[in-house]
């Protein structure tokens, strides 16, 4: 009974501790985000390491191959000097039924046969640009070994930029990409999550600050932010050399904008879901086809005429354009206005919508 | 120093409806400063939609509604410092500690004890460094009650604080309570046990259908039946027994045959039993069982309704 009596005491007398800026209901908030997130090793995953892992593969599989040297073939030895004579050329010298196997399988791109009569037939796939081209080499070097005089002079000088390589194009899609999908499920999914396990309810049950709540996951975004973008950008400087032309400032802020936006889109998603179901299908909904129109791994510009304006409208397209024409074109503020306007709408408009039908429990 | 004294809940005609179930149906409550108040009813019976009205969670149809002496419409800020609240089946967050929750809560509120302190009241000082998805469920409803304290609360909520528990858990948390309710908190809690409103509870108001359908503290509720015990039994042949001869056995109040189980109310149990045992052996009822209790909350439903608390 005693000690019922000073735990009793102790209740009542409890003197209010002093408030550090981590006991700030902002600050815990962010906190709890911060400790969700991490403590979901999937999440991790997907929000950061997948977009290396898949920058590094389409990198590797699309990288523009250095002087393409073309594989030939021939089964006549005067030939086969002739023909060695063009540095882009392998010649290899094969019996007829090793030669015409090589060239069935692909290993070659083209054959060159010498007939009794003196022609020189070619024998490729002409709907193979390897092989048309290799046609051209060949039959450049054989018709030279043959004694032909070009009458004009020709000289090369070789380009290889960065900049419009398929990987310089990748890397600001994948951005924009990975800032639209961690945005929308980060949102969408913590929220609805909340609120199925009546969480949300509670919380809103004591005296917190409702815009505390969602101020708390954007500064959690912010954060997740600064590696979700440095980590694919950065592998793509260091590893492909993709250029960074703009001002990293502009960058920083057309992430920060894009990020905003695409947070009031998932909380919009969120805003009324109580299944983590009906959520992911929202989600999916709204993304889905934005990944396929928005020029993330191809250029948007394929799609027919009369549907760019919409494409254009959209928010993905808007990051994406504004992101590729910062990184790779270096454009300044006025060359990316309109993106950054079409952002601002989607942020504006998104906002204000989800606030209006936001469902607190 | 001698206010008026403002009673801690005041709700008057209180109506809720859903789409087609009147939830709440003029519902009139006061519960006084420093008790321990029950809403004791079965499930349905609108002792959360109630409680959440009260806790401003919930908007009410119509009504009255007074916590604290004050009001949701013009206090709502001052109001959520001063209230403790559990809801029934929050899930908290799986991921956090117990320790990062309980601050978290304590985040929210101007003053109260620190986190550690209200984690060593709800005794889960051990598992403070424990994710929340690795407690058991006791421990979840401490922890739950932990982040109702945390806010120092002049009136405690708790919806069904033990629902789902099995009985040491919930002995535990009876204890914790009654120690909050020395520290001289205002308490109202809702429940399906009738053991628990009776043996935490001052007064009991007892929910049917949206409606208070009797009020008092829990003795004086029983004494209302005028019925002090119970009587149960079955045996062979129990069905055809003649319910009319055991009616008439003195001190037998009612009589009530079912599927074998006869049960009577008793006023004095030492006069009817005998009797009631001598009358069996007249009619030839060999007994398989017999049973006697005091009447308890439980019966005080029945009595008043027809049905239990806990319809299987
Ligand atoms: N959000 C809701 N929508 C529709 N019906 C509801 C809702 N909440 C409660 N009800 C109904 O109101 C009645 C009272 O429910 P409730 O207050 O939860 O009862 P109790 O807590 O006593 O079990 C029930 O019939 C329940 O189905
Ligand atoms: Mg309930």
């Amino acid at each position: 009974m005693n000690d019922r009596r000073a735990i009793a005491d102790r209740l009542r007398t409890e003197a209010p501790v002093p408030r550090t800026s981590s006991e700030h209901p902002l600050g815990q908030l962010t906190l709890v985000r911060i400790r969700e997130f991490i403590r979901e090793p999937e999440a991790l995953f997907w929000a950061l390491f997948f977009p290396v892992l898949l920058s590094a593969g389409l990198g590797v599989a699309f990288r523009n191959r250095p002087s393409e040297v073309l594989k030939i073939a021939t089964s006549t030895p005067p030939l086969a000097d002739a023909l060695r004579n063009e540095r882009l050329l392998d010649v290899q010298q094969l019996s007829g039924s090793d030669a015409e196997r090589a060239l069935q399988t692909g290993q070659i791109a083209l054959l060159a046969e010498a007939t009794p009569d003196g022609t020189v037939v070619y024998r490729y796939d002409e709907t193979n640009p390897e092989g048309r081209a290799a046609r051209m080499l060949a039959d450049d070097a054989v018709q030279r070994a043959g004694g032909r005089a070009d009458p004009v002079r020709a000289a090369d000088r070789l380009m290889r930029e960065p900049g419009s390589r398929y990987i310089d194009f990748l890397i600001p899609g994948l951005v924009g990409m990975g800032i639209m999908g961690n945005s929308v499920w980060l949102l969408g999914f913590a929220i609805t999550d909340a609120r199925r396990r009546k969480l949300m309810k509670r919380i809103v049950a004591t005296p917190m600050p409702r815009p505390y709540y969602l101020l708390s996951f954007l500064l959690f975004r912010m954060m997740l932010l600064v590696v979700e973008v440095g980590v694919p950008v950065s592998f793509g400087v260091l590893v492909f050399g993709v250029p960074l032309r703009g001002s990293l400032l502009i960058l920083s802020g057309l992430c920060v904008l894009g990020s905003l936006a695409f947070s009031a889109l998932g909380l919009l998603v969120a805003s009324r879901a109580r299944t983590i179901e009906a959520v992911s299908g929202l989600a999916n909904l709204v993304m889905v086809p934005m990944w396929i129109v928005s020029g993330v791994f191809f250029s948007a510009q394929r799609f027919p005429d009369a549907v760019q304006p919409v494409i254009k409208a959209l928010p993905l397209t808007a990051l994406i354009d504004a992101l590729r024409a910062n990184m790779l074109q270096g454009a300044g503020v006025a060359q990316i206005a309109r993106e950054s306007g079409t952002l601002g709408v989607w942020l504006v408009v998104c906002f204000a919508l989800a606030l209006k039908v936001f469902r607190w429990r | 120093m001698h206010a008026p004294p403002v009673a801690a809940l005041r709700v008057r005609n209180l109506r809720k409806s859903y789409k087609d179930v009147t939830a709440v149906d003029g519902l009139d409550l006061e519960v006084r400063t420093s008790e321990c108040f029950g809403l004791l009813g079965p499930n349905g019976a609108g002792k959360t939609t109630t409680i959440e009205i009260c806790e401003g969670l919930t908007q009410p149809d119509s009504g009255e509604v007074e916590v604290l002496g004050l009001r949701w419409s013009s206090d709502a800020g001052r109001l959520r410092q001063r209230l403790g609240i559990q809801l029934q089946d929050t899930q908290l967050s799986e991921k956090l500690t117990v320790l990062e929750t309980v601050r978290l809560f304590r985040s929210f509120f101007h003053q109260g004890p620190d986190a550690s302190t209200v984690i060593g009241q709800v005794q889960l000082d051990e598992k403070q460094h424990a994710r929340v998805g690795a407690l058991s469920g006791g421990q979840k409803q401490r922890l739950a009650l932990a982040c109702a304290l945390v806010g120092d609360p002049d009136l405690l909520f708790l919806d069904e604080p033990t629902t789902g528990l099995d009985p040491q858990a919930r002995r535990q948390l009876w204890d914790l309570i009654d120690q909050f309710k020395l520290a001289g908190k205002s308490i109202i809690l809702t429940t399906h046990y009738m053991d628990e409103a009776q043996r935490l509870c001052e007064r009991v108001a007892i929910i049917d259908h949206g409606r208070v359908i009797a009020l008092g503290t829990p003795r004086e509720l029983i004494a209302s039946i005028g019925v002090r015990h119970l009587v149960e039994f079955t045996g062979h042949a129990a069905g055809e027994l003649d319910v009319s001869t055991v009616q008439r056995i003195d001190g037998v109040r009612d009589v009530h045959s079912e599927n074998g189980t006869v049960r009577l109310q008793v006023t004095e149990l030492h006069r009817a039993v005998p009797a009631l045992l001598e009358e069996l052996g007249r009619q030839g009822v060999a007994l398989t069982e017999l049973r006697t209790h005091s009447a308890t909350l439980e019966d005080v439903f029945v009595a008043l309704t027809g049905r239990h608390l806990r319809d299987e």
